[in-house]
C-alpha cells in the first residue's frame, strides 16, 4: 500500500451508511430526560401580528413551556450576513409558515399538538408573492449591484444581430433526504447542539447571541449531514435557537426534528430569477455586447440572497468573452420563506440567461449552436467583466475531445434525418460548456482551520471546520492527512465537526470545502510530522531529510521504524504531537461598489452534451446519452469525484425539467412534499451515462493539485435544455420552452409550432 | 398484544394500532437505522422488508415503507431492517454492492436503498433493466444521480445468496389475523366473514387494506382511528386465479402479485401497473383499495372500465355481483353499502377481436400519480369498430368512460384517419380542471393524443407491450 490520495475509495462512512450504525441528529441516543420542539407557525403570509394566545397550548398536559419573541433572552435576530431575521415574529408576519412560537413537550406528539393550538390574532395585508409585483413595487432587498464595460450600448447598435429575452428559472427545493434537525443539551458552562447543519459557527453564533451569552458557552457539533445543497447552511440556525431555547428555559435536553411538509413549507430555496437581456453578435457569431438586469426572488429576508446575486452576475458571462456589457443585478423583497444557498449558489441562475442567448444568436445566425460558442470561449488573458484575467482556460481542449468522444457532428446529422421522417417522436442533442469561479464571493471567508492529535500509540485524530454531507470530505480529508503524516488510513479516526476543535469557521460550501480545509489540514499535519522528523533521523541513524513518512512507517534506505514508536518517543523527548493548521486563500478580493475585483482563486470547466427523445403527443421524454466531461484538477478521488459530477448533473436536470415549486394565491405553499415535488427518480436518469474526469489538469497552489467539484456540474444540466430545443424546433421555428421543462412545458411548444 | 419476528428475534408489542411501523422501530425500538423521509410513501427512506407468502409463486421478500405501515399489520409475521442484514462484520450482498459502487453519498437514503436491493437479490424476475428500475423507482437519492444506485441494482438482481434470508423462503403459515384493544382505540384483521361483520358494524368502524392510502391520513393528517378493520385476512381475499376465461382478482392481492400474474393472464393489467407507484407501495397496495379509494386520479379504475370488470361485493347479507360502470358515484363516493365490502373483482379476458392499451402521463414518469390516465379497449370486426370502452382518470371528478367517444366510434373503421375525425367528441366528455399535476389544456390534449395512440398502436395488433425502458406512455409501432 502506499498513499491514499488520488486514488479511487469508497466512501469513508460507507458501512455506516449500509448498516444503518452512520448517526445523523434524530438517531444521537435520547437522554430519558430529553424533551420534544414543535414550531407554531403563520398561516398568512403577511400581516400585522396583534397578539399570541398560548394558554390552550400551555395547558395541554405534557407541555413544558410555550416561548414566544418576548420570551428570548438576548436578540431576537439572526441572519448570516444582515441580522434581519426575527426568530420568532414580532408584531408583523411576513411569510406563511413564520416562526411564532416554539413549543417544548414531554413528546413529539404533545408539542405538535399543543403548536397547534397557539393562535395568533393577525390582520392580514396583501403579500407580494411575485418578483413582478415586487419590481412593480421598487421592493428590493438590495441596492443595484452593477458591473459594467465598454459602451453596450453602441456595442448592440452596430451588432449584426440582436436577440433579446426575458429568461426566467424557477425555484427548487433542497429535498436533501434529511430534514433540518437540532437537538440541545444542557452542559456544565452552557449549551452542547448537535445540528444537521452545513455551518457549526454559525449556529454556535446565532445561539449564543438568541441566548445573550458569549460564544464560549456554545459548543456545535456535527457529525454528518443527510444532505445540505446549501439548504442548511444560514437555514440549519433559525432551528438550532428554537432548540436551544427550549434546553435554555426547560434545563432539559431538546430535540427539534422537522417533518417533511414543515421543512419544505419553511425553509427557503434555489432563487427564482429573471434575466432581461440583450445579446449583439457579429456577423461571425462572436458576441459584441451584452446588456441584462437579473432580478432574484430573495423572499422575507436577505438571507444569502446578497451573495447569490453577486455569483450571478459572476456567471452571466459563463465561458465566453463579451467586450461590452452591463449587468445589472437586484433582489426583489416578497412574502416567501427566505431564499438560500443552493448548489451553484446563483451561478445557475446567471448562466441561463448567457445559455438562452447562445441558443438563440445560433438560431438567428443559421449557426451550429456548438460552433458559435466555441467562437466565443474565452482564451488565456481575456479579462471576465469583473476584471479579473483568466489563464490556464482548459475550454477549447475539453471541447475537443469531448466532441471527438461523443461523436457530435455524426450524431446530429443522424437526428435530423431521423427526425426529417419521424412523425411523433423527434430527437435533439444539446451541449454546453461551463466555466465556474472558485472561492467565497465574500472574500474574508476564504479561510479555515484544523486540528491534528497524534497519540504516543501512534493513533491519530483528525478534525477540521468542514462538514461531511455526502460529498466525500472526510474521505478526502482522511487521505490528506495519511498521506502528509506517511501513515495509514485505519490508524487515523476522522473526529465530527466541532467549535470546541476548530473555531471561527466558515460554512461548508461554495464547493470549496476541500480545497480550504484540505490546504488546513495539509498545514496541522506538516508542522506535526515536522516536529517528529528530527527524531525519526535519530532512531534510524540518518539525517533529516532522508525520513520518509509512508505507510504507518519511517523510512529511511532499508531501514524503517514504525511511526508509533517514532511517536512515543517524541512524547518521552516531551515533543508536542498536536498542531493546528491553517489556511486563507491568498491574493483574492473584490469591490462591489467599482465592480471589479479578482473574486476566484480559479476556475473549473467543464462541458457536456445530451440526448433526447421526445414523444410530441404527450410531451414526455428521456434523456437518450449523456456525455460529461469535467475539469476536476488532479482529482483526490476520482470515483467520489464522478460521484459528484453525475449527483450535481440530476440535480441540475430535476431543476431543468420537473421540480416545480407552486405557492397557492395567498403564498402558502401547495408542493410540500415528495408526493406533489417530483425529484428525479431512477428511471429519469440518462440511459447512456458517459462521465469523463479531463486527465493533465493539475491546478497549481491547490491541495493535491485538484479543482473544486461540487458546484460546478450542476451546470451542466443546461445541454438537456439545448436538446429539448433541438428536437422540438425540429417542428419547424424557435421553441419556447418555459422551465421546467415538464412534459406540459414541452407539449406548449411543440403546439406553438406544429 | 401482537408479536412478530424482527431480525430474526420474536417481539411483544402492546401499542396503539394508530402506530406507524417506523415510528415503532425509530421511537420504541431505538432501531434509527431506518429513516423518516417523508412519512407518505414516496421517497423509501424506510424500507424494511417483509416476508410474506405470495398469491403467485411461493414466499417472498417484500420490499414494504414502513411510514405507512401500521404495526398491527405485521403481527404474525417476519421483518428484517437494515440492522439486520449483515452477519457479524460481514456485509449482506446489497450493502457490499453499495460500498463497492459508492452507492451511498450522505447515506440518509442509504438503507431504504439497500433493502430495496435486499429483495431484489431473492427475486427471479428481475433480470430486466424494467424490473431493476421498477425496484428501485420506490427509493429518492438526491445525491447520487442513481448511476452507482443502478450499477449495485444490476449486481445483486436475483443473485440469491446461500443465507438465512434464502434459507427462510419456505412455505410456511403466515397468520397476520387477530384483535386487540389499547385504551379506546381497537384493532381487528379478522379471518373470519362473519366476525368481520360484527367488527364493521361497530361505530366508526373503518375498513383497511394495505394502508398506502389510509395509512397517509395517520401520517400527514394526524388521524387516530378508533376502530380499524382489515380486510387483508378474509378468506379468498387473496384468491387470484383463471377459470376459463375469467381472471378472479382477490380485493386483497397485492399489486405486486397481480403485476407478476398479469404479465401472462391479462398483459394490458400489467402494463399499467409498470407505472404504477413503486414496487414497496404495490407490495401493500391493493386492487381493491384502489376502487374504493374512488379517486378520480387512481390508476386502476380506468383499465377496469374499459375491461369493464364485475366487481364482487359482500355483505352480511350476501354476495351481489356490480358492474364497474355503476360504481363510482362521485368524487370519492362508490356504491358501497353500509358494511359492504369489494371481496373480488372478476375481468373477462379481451378476446381475440379485442384491441387493449393502458396509458398514464404524469409528471414524473415513475413514482408519481396521472395527470391523465386512459385505459382502453376496442372490439374491432371486419375492420370496423362494434364496441369501445375508454375509461380515463383524471379528467372528472370520478373515473370515468368517455361515453360520447364511444358511441361515436362504434361503426367506423379502426384507422388513425376514422380516429381523427372524432376525436372532437372527447369535448363532450371531458371538461377537466387545472391543478399542479396539468392544466385543463394539457390534459384535454393529451387525453386526446392517447386516443390516437391507442388506436396506432393497435391498428394492425391487439396490444403492445412496453418496451424496458420506455420514452413515452405510447409505444412506438415500427412501421
Ligand atoms: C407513494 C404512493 C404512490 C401511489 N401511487 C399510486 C399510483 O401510481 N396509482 C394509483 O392509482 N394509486 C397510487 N397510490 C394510491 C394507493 O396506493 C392505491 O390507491 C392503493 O391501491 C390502495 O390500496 P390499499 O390496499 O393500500 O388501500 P387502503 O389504503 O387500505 O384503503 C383505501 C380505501 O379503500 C377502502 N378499502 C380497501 N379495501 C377495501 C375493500 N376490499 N372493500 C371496501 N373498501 C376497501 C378503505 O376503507 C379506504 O377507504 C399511491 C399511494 C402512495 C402512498
Ligand atoms: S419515509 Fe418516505 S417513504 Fe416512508
Ligand atoms: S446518498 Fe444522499 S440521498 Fe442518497
Amino acid at each position: 500500500m502506499s498513499s491514499p490520495l488520488h486514488k479511487s475509495a469508497s466512501h469513508e462512512s460507507a458501512v455506516g451508511h449500509v448498516t444503518g450504525r452512520a448517526r445523523y441528529v434524530d438517531d444521537i441516543a435520547e437522554p430519558h430526560d430529553t424533551a420534544h420542539a414543535a414550531v407554531a407557525t403563520s398561516t398568512v403570509a403577511a400581516g400585522r401580528l396583534l397578539g399570541l394566545e398560548l394558554t390552550a397550548a400551555r395547558a395541554l398536559p405534557g407541555v413544558l413551556g410555550v416561548y414566544s419573541a418576548a420570551d428570548i433572552p438576548g436578540v431576537n435576530r439572526i441572519g448570516p450576513i444582515v441580522h434581519d431575521e426575527p426568530l420568532l415574529a414580532e408584531d408583523q408576519v411576513f411569510f406563511h409558515g413564520q416562526a411564532l412560537a416554539v413549543v417544548v413537550a414531554e413528546t413529539r406528539e404533545v408539542a405538535r399538538a399543543a403548536a397547534a393550538l397557539v393562535k395568533p390574532q393577525i390582520e392580514p395585508t396583501l403579500p407580494v408573492l411575485t418578483m413582478d409585483e415586487a419590481i412593480e413595487r421598487a421592493d428590493f432587498h438590495t441596492d443595484a449591484h452593477v458591473i459594467a464595460r465598454g459602451d453596450v450600448e453602441q456595442a448592440l447598435a452596430s451588432a449584426a444581430v440582436v436577440v433579446e429575452q426575458d429568461v426566467r428559472t424557477g425555484g427548487q427545493d433542497h429535498f436533501y433526504l434529511e430534514t433540518h434537525g437540532s437537538f440541545a443539551q444542557p452542559v456544565e458552562g452552557g449549551l452542547k447542539v448537535t445540528s444537521s447543519t452545513q455551518h457549526p459557527t454559525e449556529v454556535q453564533r446565532e445561539v449564543a447571541a438568541v441566548l445573550g451569552k458569549p460564544a464560549s458557552t456554545v459548543v456545535c457539533e456535527v457529525a454528518r449531514l443527510g444532505g445540505g445543497f446549501g439548504g442548511k447552511e444560514s437555514q440549519a440556525s433559525q432551528f438550532a435557537c428554537l432548540a436551544a431555547m427550549g434546553a435554555h428555559f426547560t434545563g432539559r435536553p431538546v430535540k427539534l426534528v422537522l417533518k417533511r411538509h414543515e421543512d419544505m413549507a419553511w425553509t427557503g430555496n434555489r432563487h427564482p430569477f429573471l434575466g432581461r437581456y440583450r445579446a449583439g453578435f457579429d456577423a461571425q457569431g462572436k458576441l459584441v455586447g451584452f446588456a441584462v438586469k437579473i432580478y432574484s426572488n430573495g423572499g422575507w429576508t436577505s438571507d444569502l440572497s446578497s451573495p447569490v446575486m453577486d455569483r450571478a452576475l459572476f456567471h452571466l458571462d459563463n465561458a465566453y468573452r463579451i467586450p461590452a456589457l452591463r449587468f445589472e443585478g437586484r433582489v426583489c423583497r416578497t412574502n416567501l420563506p427566505s431564499n438560500t444557498a443552493f448548489r451553484g449558489f446563483g451561478g445557475p441562475q446567471g448562466v441561463a440567461v448567457i445559455e438562452d442567448a447562445m441558443e438563440r444568436g445560433a438560431a438567428a445566425l443559421g449557426i451550429d449552436p456548438v460552433e458559435l460558442r466555441r467562437r466565443n470561449y474565452y482564451v488565456d488573458g481575456d479579462a471576465c467583466p469583473y476584471g479579473q484575467v483568466v489563464d490556464n482556460v482548459r475550454l477549447q481542449r475539453i471541447t475537443d475531445q469531448l466532441l471527438e468522444s461523443a461523436d457530435y457532428v455524426a450524431r446530429r446529422a443522424e437526428i435530423d434525418a431521423f427526425n426529417a421522417s419521424s412523425r411523433w417522436i423527434r430527437r435533439g442533442i444539446g451541449f454546453v460548456p461551463l466555466k465556474f469561479g472558485i472561492s467565497f464571493t465574500a472574500s474574508l471567508l476564504n479561510q479555515a482551520g484544523a486540528l491534528v492529535l497524534v497519540y504516543a500509540d501512534g493513533s491519530v485524530q483528525l478534525n477540521h471546520g468542514g462538514t461531511e454531507m455526502g460529498q466525500g470530505l472526510y474521505s478526502k480529508m482522511l487521505a490528506v492527512a495519511a498521506d502528509t503524516l506517511g501513515v495509514r488510513l485505519d490508524q487515523i479516526r476522522h473526529m465530527a465537526t466541532s467549535t470546541e476543535k476548530v473555531p471561527n469557521t466558515s460554512a461548508t460550501a461554495a464547493s470549496s470545502g476541500t480545497d480550504l480545509n484540505g490546504a488546513a489540514v495539509l498545514d496541522a499535519c506538516t508542522t506535526v510530522r515536522e516536529r517528529m522528523r528530527p527524531v525519526a533521523a535519530e532512531m534510524l541513524d540518518c539525517k533529516p531529510d532522508a525520513v520518509r513518512f509512508v505507510d504507518g512507517s519511517c523510512v529511511a534506505g532499508d531501514s524503517s521504524v514504525p511511526f508509533a514508536d517514532v511517536a512515543n518517543l517524541c512524547w518521552v523527548k516531551q515533543i508536542s504531537l498536536s498542531s493546528t493548521g491553517y489556511y486563507a486563500t491568498p491574493g483574492i478580493a473584490y469591490d462591489a461598489e467599482t465592480g471589479r475585483g479578482t473574486p476566484f482563486f480559479y476556475y473549473a470547466y467543464g462541458a457536456a452534451f445530451a440526448e433526447v427523445e421526445v414523444d410530441a403527443r404527450t410531451g414526455q421524454y428521456g434523456l437518450v446519452r449523456v456525455d460529461i466531461l469535467q475539469d476536476v484538477g488532479d482529482s483526490l478521488n476520482p470515483s467520489i469525484d464522478r460521484g459528484q459530477v453525475e449527483g450535481a448533473f440530476v440535480q441540475g436536470l430535476g431543476w431543468l425539467t420537473v421540480e416545480e415549486l407552486i405557492y397557492d394565491d395567498s403564498g402558502r405553499m401547495a408542493t410540500h412534499g415528495p408526493s406533489t415535488y417530483k425529484i428525479p427518480a431512477v428511471g429519469d436518469i440518462p440511459a447512456d451515462f458517459r462521465v469523463a474526469l479531463l486527465d493533465r489538469s493539475a491546478q497549481e497552489g491547490v491541495i493535491g493539485g485538484s479543482k473544486a467539484v461540487g458546484e460546478p456540474p450542476f451546470l451542466l444540466a443546461f445541454a438537456a435544455l439545448g436538446a429539448l430545443r433541438h428536437a422540438v424546433g425540429s417542428f419547424g421555428g424557435l421553441p419556447e420552452i418555459a422551465v421546467p421543462a415538464t412534459h406540459e412545458s414541452v407539449l406548449r411548444a411543440i403546439e406553438a409550432l406544429r | 398484544m401482537i408479536r412478530f419476528s424482527l431480525n430474526g428475534k420474536t417481539l411483544e408489542a402492546d401499542t396503539s394500532p394508530n402506530t406507524t411501523l417506523l415510528d415503532f422501530l425509530r421511537q420504541e425500538q431505538r432501531l434509527t437505522g431506518t429513516k423518516e423521509g417523508c412519512a407518505e410513501g414516496d421517497c423509501g427512506a424506510c424500507t424494511v422488508a417483509l416476508l410474506d407468502p405470495d398469491a403467485v409463486g411461493g414466499p417472498a421478500w417484500r420490499a414494504i415503507n414502513s411510514c405507512l405501515t401500521l404495526l398491527p399489520m405485521v403481527n404474525g409475521r417476519t421483518l428484517v431492517t437494515v440492522e439486520g442484514l449483515s452477519d457479524g462484520e460481514t456485509l449482506h450482498p446489497a450493502q457490499q454492492a453499495v460500498v463497492e459502487r459508492l452507492g451511498s453519498q450522505c447515506g440518509y437514503c442509504t438503507p431504504g436503498v439497500v433493502m430495496s436491493l435486499f429483495e431484489s437479490c431473492y427475486r427471479d424476475d428481475a433480470a430486466s433493466e424494467a424490473a431493476q428500475s421498477d425496484q428501485m423507482c420506490g427509493n429518492l437519492c438526491r445525491c447520487t444521480g442513481y448511476r452507482p444506485i443502478q450499477d449495485a441494482a444490476k449486481d445483486v438482481a436475483g443473485c440469491r445468496p446461500a443465507d438465512r434470508f434464502a434459507a427462510a423462503l419456505v412455505p410456511a403459515v403466515t397468520d397476520p389475523s387477530g384483535a386487540w384493544t389499547r385504551g379506546d382505540e381497537s384493532w381487528s384483521m379478522p379471518d373470519d366473514w362473519s366476525v368481520f361483520f360484527d367488527a364493521v358494524e361497530q361505530e366508526e368502524a373503518q375498513i383497511v387494506c394495505g394502508a398506502t392510502d389510509l395509512g397517509l391520513q395517520v401520517t400527514q393528517r394526524g388521524v387516530r382511528f378508533s376502530t380499524l378493520v382489515s380486510v387483508e385476512s378474509l378468506p379468498g381475499l387473496r384468491d387470484l386465479h383463471v377459470d376459463g376465461d375469467v381472471v378472479h382478482i382477490g380485493a386483497a392481492v397485492p399489486l405486486t402479485d397481480l403485476e407478476r400474474f398479469a404479465a401472462e393472464e391479462l398483459p394490458v393489467v400489467a402494463r399499467m401497473l409498470r407505472f404504477f407507484g413503486s414496487r414497496q407501495i404495490k407490495h401493500r397496495a391493493t386492487l381493491g383499495g384502489n376502487l374504493c379509494n374512488a379517486s378520480p386520479i387512481g390508476d386502476m379504475a380506468p383499465v377496469m372500465l374499459a375491461l369493464d370488470a364485475t366487481l364482487v361485493l359482500r355483505s352480511r347479507a350476501g354476495e351481489r355481483e356490480l358492474p364497474i360502470r355503476e360504481f363510482f358515484l362521485g368524487y370519492r363516493q362508490t356504491a358501497l353499502a353500509a358494511g359492504e365490502v369489494v371481496a373480488a373483482i372478476r375481468v373477462r379476458k379481451p378476446g381475440p377481436s379485442a384491441r387493449v392499451g393502458a396509458y398514464k402521463v404524469s409528471r414524473r414518469r415513475e413514482m408519481d400519480i396521472s395527470a391523465v390516465a386512459l385505459g382502453a379497449w376496442v372490439e374491432v370486426s371486419d375492420g370496423l369498430v362494434i364496441a369501445a370502452r375508454l375509461g380515463f382518470g383524471g379528467m372528472a371528478a370520478t373515473p370515468k368512460r368517455a361515453s360520447a367517444l364511444e358511441a361515436a366510434l362504434v361503426g367506423q373503421p379502426w384507422t388513425i384517419d376514422a380516429v381523427e375525425r372524432l376525436i372532437g367528441h372527447l369535448d363532450e366528455d371531458f371538461q377537466p380542471l387545472s391543478d399542479h399535476r396539468g392544466s385543463a389544456w394539457y390534459r384535454q390534449t393529451v387525453a386526446k393524443n392517447l386516443v390516437r395512440g391507442f388506436v396506432e398502436e393497435t391498428e394492425h395488433a391487439s396490444f403492445q407491450a412496453l418496451p424496458d425502458r420506455p420514452l413515452s406512455t405510447i409505444v412506438q409501432v415500427s412501421k
